[in-house]
């Protein structure tokens, strides 16, 4: 897969940060101080950084599931806290790392969640619903799970009855944070390359944070590394994954190669220093 | 369980609003009084006395279990989505506690002289449920996530601290005019005038409305609050409204038949493995099961030692305790309760 670098030329940015400061309630300092980005529409944007980073809370505020304390994120141009909430989750969808789901609801009716944004205030899930949900479902492997209770399966299966949902909203936009953290290899891959072509083939924007890089490396047109808040570099795969800052930001020594096969890059770690 | 239907939501309606009026016609036909709604259409002697009793005693009474069932069974529904917490239950939590202490302020501080102009007493019952709501919110949450077990600890200990300064302002206030205080403590279904009936009907209809309407930001709550705010829900408003809606029931029903245990913990986990977890059946199908449930359990209150009678709180708490024990270890493995 190549890597065509960022797109920053021409097309306004679908989502961006402007200024963000974030502190979390109860934080000594802000995570963010006065953070900026900009994402073109149809990127794959990987996000990458060690534990503390800033990946999830990056992730919130762009959703507009949190507001920054100063500055401003904006969907489409607009502020994305001053768009109807309902609207907005026609627009991005989000898949959260951590979620514990209360009752027994099915693995359709999870994915018919992702529906709630489109029905009328007191309407039942309507056929068409019902036909989003099922491909969503599809997509990810899991049509014949779909009477079986959420908390049956296991955590990759679980995993993928939640990206499921995010498909069957629709969006233009997904943010995930970590898809693939408790995913074995197989459904790791499977859900980048559907990911991949749902980038490349609908143009769906996708922002993913990630602690594996080198899927991060092999799938995104660029890569935003951040280190405790900051932005430490963002580019193409090849300007961040250097040895120089692998060994600034998570303290390991690493060597960057490049894959025959697939023409991506990948990280081998050598030490922790 | 299959995805909710206009089908299936109505012929669970139907179903349940037939099994509510076979429930009822069979309450008010046992009674220590020994009469039956057939005898109403006997033109014997004593059709009168049989009226009186029916309509005047029994009914009343079985009306009033009714509602109270409806609305603890329909508040510990939202009450578990919204607190994120299947444990969940206005009494376990404290929350009838609350009112329970905020009605009996009223009585004892003599604000029941105001009671034609204002219902003082439901509206004092009111805040110490709500207040309650705000004191578990604070104190179980940590970091944005509310935390099911601490929560739990919190409305224990809350109950037990209410229940005590309801015993010390009993034991220091002269005992001729709260008679009747543990008795209500335990929970007691009282037989009232239709008027005040009419009263609480008006609360618990437009509650169990109210909150079917948040149905389904309900269900996308017991998703977590984020997905739930990543799938356009206003938390906020639906939370704000939903715990409103919800003490405002257990409040009316405390004010008037005490604190009962256990309805609204094993109503809707008996509603949820019936009628499946989608809040905009069960919301309703909660409301009906605990009206069905407490109108049974009332009955046999009445009824099993006639012409002792026991309070409804202690059937409840015979019923549910087992009950439940039984789903907590039915449930435990598969991490429901986590």
């Amino acid at each position: 897969m190549s890597n065509p670098g960022p797109v920053t030329a021409g097309k306004p940015p679908i989502l961006q940060a402007r200024g963000l400061l974030f502190r979390h309630p109860g934080a000594a300092a802000p995570l963010f101080r006065d953070l900026s980005i900009a994402i073109a529409p149809g990127e794959f944007a990987g996000v990458i950084g060690p534990n503390g980073a800033g990946k999830t809370t990056l992730l919130m505020l762009l959703g507009g599931i949190v507001a920054p304390q100063r500055g401003e994120a904006s969907l489409g141009g607009r502020p994305v806290r001053s768009i109807p909430p309902r609207e907005r989750a026609r627009r991005v969808a989000v898949v959260f790392q951590e979620s514990r789901i209360l009752f027994d609801f099915t693995v359709l009716e999870i994915a018919l969640m992702g529906r709630a944004p489109y029905l009328r205030p007191l309407g039942l899930e309507r056929p068409e619903d019902f036909a989003a949900a099922r491909a969503a479902l599809r997509q990810m492997d899991l049509l014949d799970r779909e009477g079986t209770p959420l908390r049956e399966l296991s955590s990759g299966e679980r995993q993928r009855a939640l990206i499921a949902r995010a498909l069957a909203q629709e969006p233009s936009v997904v943010l995930m944070d970590e898809p693939t953290a408790f995913l074995d290899l197989r459904h790791r891959l499977q859900i980048y390359e559907i990911l991949a072509r749902l980038n490349r083939d609908d143009g769906l924007t996708v922002v993913a944070s990630s602690h594996d890089l080198n899927m991060a490396a092999r799938y995104s047109s660029r890569l935003l590394l951040f280190d405790r808040g900051r932005l430490a570099a963002d580019g193409a795969p090849a300007a961040v994954l250097t040895p120089d800052l692998i060994r600034r930001v998570y303290a390991t020594e690493a060597r960057i190669e490049r894959d025959p096969s697939t023409g991506a890059l990948f990280v081998v770690p050598l030490a922790p220093l | 369980m299959a995805p909710l239907t206009s089908r299936r939501l109505l012929l669970s309606i139907v179903l349940l609003l037939a099994a509510l009026a076979l429930t009822a016609a069979l309450c008010s036909s046992l009674g220590s009084s020994g009469y039956t709604l057939i005898d109403l259409a006997r033109p014997a002697a004593d059709a009168e006395t049989a009226r009186a009793m029916i309509l005047r005693v029994r009914l009343p009474r079985i009306l009033m279990a009714a509602i109270a069932g409806a609305a603890l069974g329909a508040a510990g529904a939202v009450f578990q989505a919204v607190l994120r917490n299947p444990l969940a239950d206005p009494y376990i939590l404290g929350i009838s506690g609350g009112a329970a202490l905020g009605a009996f302020a009223a009585t004892v501080l003599g604000l029941q002289a105001l009671a034609p102009v204002l219902p003082v007493r439901e509206a004092s019952a009111f805040l110490g449920a709500i207040a309650t709501v705000g004191i578990l919110f604070l104190l179980s949450s940590a970091r944005g996530r509310v935390l099911s077990y601490p929560m739990l600890l919190i409305g224990v200990i809350l109950n037990t601290v209410y229940l005590s300064v309801i015993l010390l302002i009993e034991t220091v206030v002269e005992f001729s005019r709260l008679h009747g205080v543990r008795l209500w403590m335990i929970g007691t279904i009282p037989v009232e005038q239709y008027g005040l009936l009419l009263g609480i009907a008006a609360v618990l209809v437009v509650g169990v409305a109210g909150l079917s309407l948040y149905g389904r930001d309900l269900n996308l709550l017991s998703a977590g609050e984020d997905a739930a705010r990543s799938l356009g829900v206003t938390v906020e408003r639906t939370r704000g409204v939903t715990v409103v809606l919800a003490s405002l029931m257990t409040a009316a029903v405390v004010s008037v038949a005490g604190p009962i245990g256990f309805v609204g913990l094993l109503v809707p986990h008996a509603a949820r493995l019936i009628f499946g977890p989608d809040h905009r059946l069960l919301v309703p199908a909660s409301a009906a099961t605990g009206a069905i449930f407490l109108m049974a359990a009332d009955t046999v209150a009445r009824t099993v030692m006639a012409p002792t009678e026991i309070p409804v709180g202690v059937v409840t708490a015979l019923c549910g305790g087992p009950f439940f024990l039984w789903l907590y270890r039915r449930r435990a493995g598969g991490g429901y309760f986590e």
